[in-house]
Order: structure tokens, then sequence, then C-alpha cells
């Protein structure tokens, strides 16, 4: 789950790591206000959405009066801010966040988040900050330090100082890196975070560190023990259709094709998705109904999958294991007569009782083109959505 | 011979009374297992069935009744202890089908078994292991399309691994062993240590191998099988359409910051002499030309 940088420095904030002062904004007005509360010469407006590279698409600006606060705020509020993160069609702005202005010695990078190759929490600290990282790691691979943290014993002061050092800091400003570091390191393991992400952090005139930024995501598994956490979703933010998945209990995502896809398992969705770009398709979303497949899911995925107006044929693929090819047939007849299906279905059974399975189908009264295998199946849909 | 699992193989079933547990429990009995003792804290003297017992730890279970192997259907929120206190039980090879254990919890019960000689975890988000020859199915996958053979299956999709099986079964193969690895971030075996334990055993003649999007399994399975690996390997990648950042339902399947994508993989594997199937459809056709073919490259 992602969650806005003003949440995220309200997190940060519980637990030590230092952070500007600022106020959360709706209108021009507030933002006013705002500015003046904060009383600094300068003040910064930031849009807040979720996606990264605000500041380059606009979403991130300098006020130098409350009056310039207000204006850039009217100007900022409602509109569609696009960023590499966002896509072509962007995300609309309808919250900003006043932040103080602070006199800033040199910008770093630091990032926390899994190592998958060593199962362990790793820590990325960088000279190069406001830079994307992904850039550093292409270009300047060197540049980047690592520190892994031993869950048994956790993050460990020594490991701070080599970052530290490793950046090139020096005087009492080592100190307190390390101090931010440790606070980090348990607001990312008590929150259950999957990426907690600062760029750039700071390094103030007055030998202060401040997180400039707070990138937080927090690992969707682990939500049940942080209600706390579950509160910040922001439904706004969200792809609506996956926002309703979300509802059914079903794994989504919306893509840009026009051949929707039902199928049993992570794997066999991607692969099914794959197979229709293969044969020249474009499917229109991944969609996992999970292993059991049942009529309620099956309907609830009809719904979803139709509710996308550029969806011009369905392929429904299921490998019936435990399941039964049968009991799944008479899911999807059910199901398909229950959203009153009026665009080619295309469905491919394998595994048990698959002949029973396939006689259901065919003797459902619905138009429901029948394929043996994976290939076939997009073929077909293929065929179906050209006309 | 096979894998991981064969006739010795005495199964604990951690989560016997949930649901999951007990219609999988019952299944895995029908094909054969020998499911030896069930685990569900507070229901220790209870029968299963009426003929497995149920203990209330794993140290008891396996006192009594000589279990080595563990399978794991504990919902997510407890299921990392689980896996813990089979390693501490002295468990050696622990299954974990669960989905949705929380990251960190993972991180942590893997850094526990670091410290445990001897004890392999498989999983977790898996489909787990079976090895048709021994009758021994230890998960959630469908036993009957299986049958017992010379293949060797290796996995991180559910599904897919289905796929590849029935192929294997409907081309008059069957399979020595098939593993799923399971979709998380976090798991317990990787490609490599089942590919290494495919060389190794005489019954598997060829392999199939399923990786998807996320990480770097793959990437390392293929340097592997390019410096030692002596069979032949059919293998697909899923996920080559998937849009970058989101999360495709395994929560291991993801791109993050450009790394991890199909392309990568499957030009790093066809490098490694796999034979690479363009879709699943065609798994059991590509693993027959690998077999024509050969092991890769280097080890011929």
């Amino acid at each position: 789950m992602k969650i806005h940088e003003y949440q995220g420095k309200e997190i940060f904030q519980k637990y030590g790591v230092p952070v500007p002062r600022g106020i959360l904004v709706h209108t021009a007005e507030e933002a006013e206000r705002a500015a003046k509360t904060l009383g600094t010469s300068v003040v910064v407006v930031k849009a807040q959405i979720h996606a990264g590279g605000r500041g380059k698409g606009g979403g991130v600006k300098l006020a130098k009066s409350p009056a310039e606060a207000k204006e850039l705020a009217s100007k900022m509020l409602g509109m569609t801010l696009i960023t590499h993160q966002t896509g072509p069609e962007g995300q609309k702005v309808r919250k900003l966040y006043i932040e103080e202005g602070l006199g800033i010695e040199k910008e770093l990078y630091l990032g926390v988040t899994l190592d998958r190759a060593t199962s362990r929490v790793t820590f990325m600290a960088s000279t190069e900050g406001g830079v994307e990282i992904e850039e550093v790691a292409e270009h300047h691979p060197e540049k980047i330090l690592r520190e892994s943290v031993d869950p048994a014993v956790g993050f460990q002061d020594f490991q701070g100082r080599k970052l530290a050092f490793g950046l090139g800091l020096s005087g009492p400003t080592v100190n307190k890196f390390v101090a931010f570091c440790r606070g980090l390191y348990t607001s990312y393991i008590e929150t259950d975070a999957s990426l907690a992400e600062i760029n750039p952090l700071v390094l103030l005139k007055d030998g202060g560190v401040i997180a400039l930024d707070a990138k937080l995501n927090f690992d969707d598994n682990a939500l049940f023990r942080h209600p706390e956490i579950a509160a910040y979703r922001d439904i706004d933010e969200e792809e609506p259709s996956e926002a309703k998945a979300k509802e059914y209990d079903l794994a989504y995502i919306a893509l840009e094709g026009n051949i929707g896809c039902m199928v049993n398992g992570a794997g066999l969705a991607m692969a099914t998705m794959d197979t229709i770009k293969l044969v020249g398709g474009a499917p229109a979303n991944f969609l996992d109904v999970g292993g059991g497949a049942t009529k309620e899911k099956v309907t609830a995925a009809f719904k979803l999958i139709l509710a996308d107006p550029g969806v011009k044929a369905v392929l429904v693929n299921i490998f019936g294991g435990i399941m039964k090819c049968d009991v799944i047939a008479d899911g999807i007849v059910a199901a398909a007569k229950d959203v009153q299906l009026n665009i080619p279905l295309v469905v491919r059974l394998e595994g048990t009782n698959v002949e029973k399975g396939k006689e259901i189908l065919r003797t459902s009264g619905l138009k429901i083109t029948p394929a043996d295998n994976l290939r076939q199946a997009a073929e077909k849909a293929v065929a179906a959505v050209k006309g | 011979m096979s894998i991981l699992v064969d006739k010795n193989t005495r199964v604990v079933c951690h989560g016997i009374t949930g649901s999951a547990g007990s219609f999988h429990a019952t299944q895995m009995l029908e094909y054969g297992t020998q499911l030896v003792a069930g685990l569900t804290p507070g229901k220790g003297g209870k029968k299963f069935n009426d003929k497995v017992p149920v203990f209330n730890t794993a140290a008891e279970a396996v006192k009594e009744t000589g279990a080595n192997t563990s399978v794991i259907f504990v919902p997510p929120p407890f299921a990392a202890d689980s896996i813990m206190e089979a390693a501490d039980a002295g468990i050696e090879l622990i299954i974990a089908i669960t989905e949705g254990i929380p990251v960190l919890d993972m991180v942590k019960a893997k850094r526990y078994l670091q410290d445990i000689p001897n004890c392999r975890l498989i999983g977790p988000n898996c489909p787990g292991v079976i090895t048709p020859g021994a009758k021994c199915k230890i998960g959630i996958m469908p036993g009957h399309i299986h049958r017992p053979g010379h293949i060797g299956v290796v996995s991180r999709s559910g599904t897919l691994t289905y796929e590849a099986v029935h192929q294997v079964t409907q081309l008059g193969l069957g399979q020595s062993t098939a593993v799923g690895i399971g979709g998380d971030p976090v798991n317990g075996t990787d490609f490599v240590d089942v590919l290494k334990l495919f060389n190794a055993d005489p019954e598997t003649e060829a392999v199939i191998m399923i990786g998807e999007i996320g990480g770097s399994a793959e990437e390392l399975a293929a340097e592997y099988i390019a410096r030692e690996f002596k069979k032949p390997i059919a293998g697909f990648i899923a996920g080559q359409s998937a849009p970058p950042g989101k999360r495709m339902g395994h929560a291991g399947a993801i791109i993050a910051g450009g790394k991890g994508t199909a392309a990568e993989k499957i030009k790093a594997m066809e490098a490694a002499g796999v034979l690479m199937a363009a879709s699943p459809a065609e798994l059991g056709t590509s693993l027959q030309e690998a077999i024509k073919r050969g092991p890769p490259n280097k080890n011929r």
C-alpha cells in the first residue's frame, strides 16, 4: 500500500526521524493561512499524489509570500499532474502540503527496502540526492552504498557510521545521521514497510539532517496488524476498478487492451496475457480468480471485466485441479447468464473432468467459443475482437 | 529415487483442523502420503479422520510419530511462527503452503533457519512437493494429473506447474518430483537449490523450469545451469506483458526499478542453454525438443 508524503512524515515524526514543519491544506485560502502560520520567508507548496516525480511535473513550487502560496495553490489544486510514474492519464491533485523553507547545504539519497537476494532489509545511500536511484544504479552503481541488516540484532550504529563516512559526512552531522538511520529502521520494521525512501535527505546549513521527502510503502499482507496504517489508505489515488477488485478479494490489474482475461493462478494469468500478446492481441487486464474459481468469484470477475468499456471479448482460462472442470463450467454458465454477457466469450478448460465441463458449456445455450489449449484460445479471442 | 520426498517421508500437517488443512490432509491421505501427525495447539489428543493423531506442539508430534517433514497450512499471521516451531522440533523439510505471510515475518523465520543445520524450507505461497513414484504428495496440487516418471518440474507458480505436469503426463512421460518454490519475495529454497538436487538425482532425466517476473532467482539459475547442469532443460517465464511497478497477484511478481523483467530472464536462460517455450501451451513440446537437443551446451 502507498501513502502520501505528509502521512509518511507523520509516521517519521513518531519515530524521531526529523522532518520539516508542514501543514496539510485543501483550499487556496488554507494554503495562505498555512504559509503565515509557518512564518518562514519561503514556503514550499507540494502536491500530494501517490506518484513520484512531482517536482519535474510541476507539483512542487516555492512561494516567497503567503499571497504567492495562495496563488500557486489555486493553480495546483484540481490540476492533473503527469509524471513518469502516473502514466499519461495523470493524477488529479486534491490536497497540498505547505512546508517551511530550509537552508539546504547538501542533498543525499537514503532508502530502505528488502534485498530479495539476501532476504534481508537493506539500506542504500548515495551522494546523488534528488536523482532517481534507478538512474544512479544504472550509470554509477559504485555511488550506491549498501548496508544489510541482520534481523536477529537489527540496525547497528556502526552501520550508520559506515554510511555516514562513506557519504563524506563529518563532525556532529555523523551522529545525527546515525540517529536518523536508527529511527528510520525502527519505523520501517514496526510498521511493516516494504519501502522507505527519502529523496532527498538534506544536510542543513546548521548541521541538521532532515527528511525533505518521504516515500513509504507497506506490505499489504501485514496491514491486518496495523489498523493505523490501513486508515491512511486514499481510495482517490487508486485505479477505481482495482479498488473494486479488492472488495471482491480478487487480484486485478487494469491494462490498455480489449481482451478481458479471467484465469486461475497468478502465473497462469500472466502467461495468458503474454500469449494474447504473442498472437497479436492486447489483454485488457490481469485477473486471478484464485484456486477455487467458485460461481460467486467468477460472477464478480465477469462484472469487473465488463465494467471496462474497452473490453470487446472475454477469455476464460482455467486449469481445474482440485476444483473440477464441470463445477467450474457450471459457474461460468451461471455467471455469464447472471451478467447477461453479450460479447464473445472464449473458454479454455483443462484438467479434471474436462469433457464433462466442455459438454456443459456446449449445451448451455450461450454463445461460447471453446478452445483446447491456451494458444488456440488466445488466437480465437484475437479473431473475435477483430470481428 | 527422487528429490526432497520419498517413501521414508513422514509428514506432520500444521493446521490440520483448519478448513484448508483438513481438506488437503484428506486429499494427501487418499493419494497415499504417509501423514503421521497433525498439529493444532489446544486440540492435542484428538484424532483427525479417526486415524491421524493431533498434537499440541511439533516437538511432541516428532517424538511420538517420528515425523520428519512438515506441511504448513496455518493462517498467515501465525505461519512464520509455525515454520520456526517445525525447525526447532528437528523437522528436516518444511513445506509452507500458506499465502500472504508478512514479508518481515519471513525475513525473521529465514534468519532463524540459518542457524539450524539440515533443515530446508520450501515456499511459502507454493503448491508443495510431489513424488508420484513414492505416492508422496505434500501440498495442494491435484494428485491424479501426475504419473511416475523421469521429468523434474520446478516452478514459482502453482497452476503453471499443473500445466507443465499435465502436458508431461499426456506425452506419456511422467515426473520424478515436481516442486513449487512459491511466489513470495522471501522463500526458503530457490531454483538453484532444486536444480542442484535434480542434477544429482539419477531418476531425473530432464527438467522443466518455470519462472516469472520479479527478483533475480532465474538469472542466478541461468548462471548455475550454464556452469554445471548436465540434463536437458526447457523453461518458461511468465509476465512478458506485465506493466512495471504492479504486483501481479504473487507478492514477489513485480518489476521494481526496471529490474526483474521477463525479457532479461528469458535472455539469461536462453544463453545458458535452456530451451524456452513461447507460451505455456508449448511446455511439453519444448521439453521433447530439449531432450532431443541434449544438455545445455557446455555440459554435453
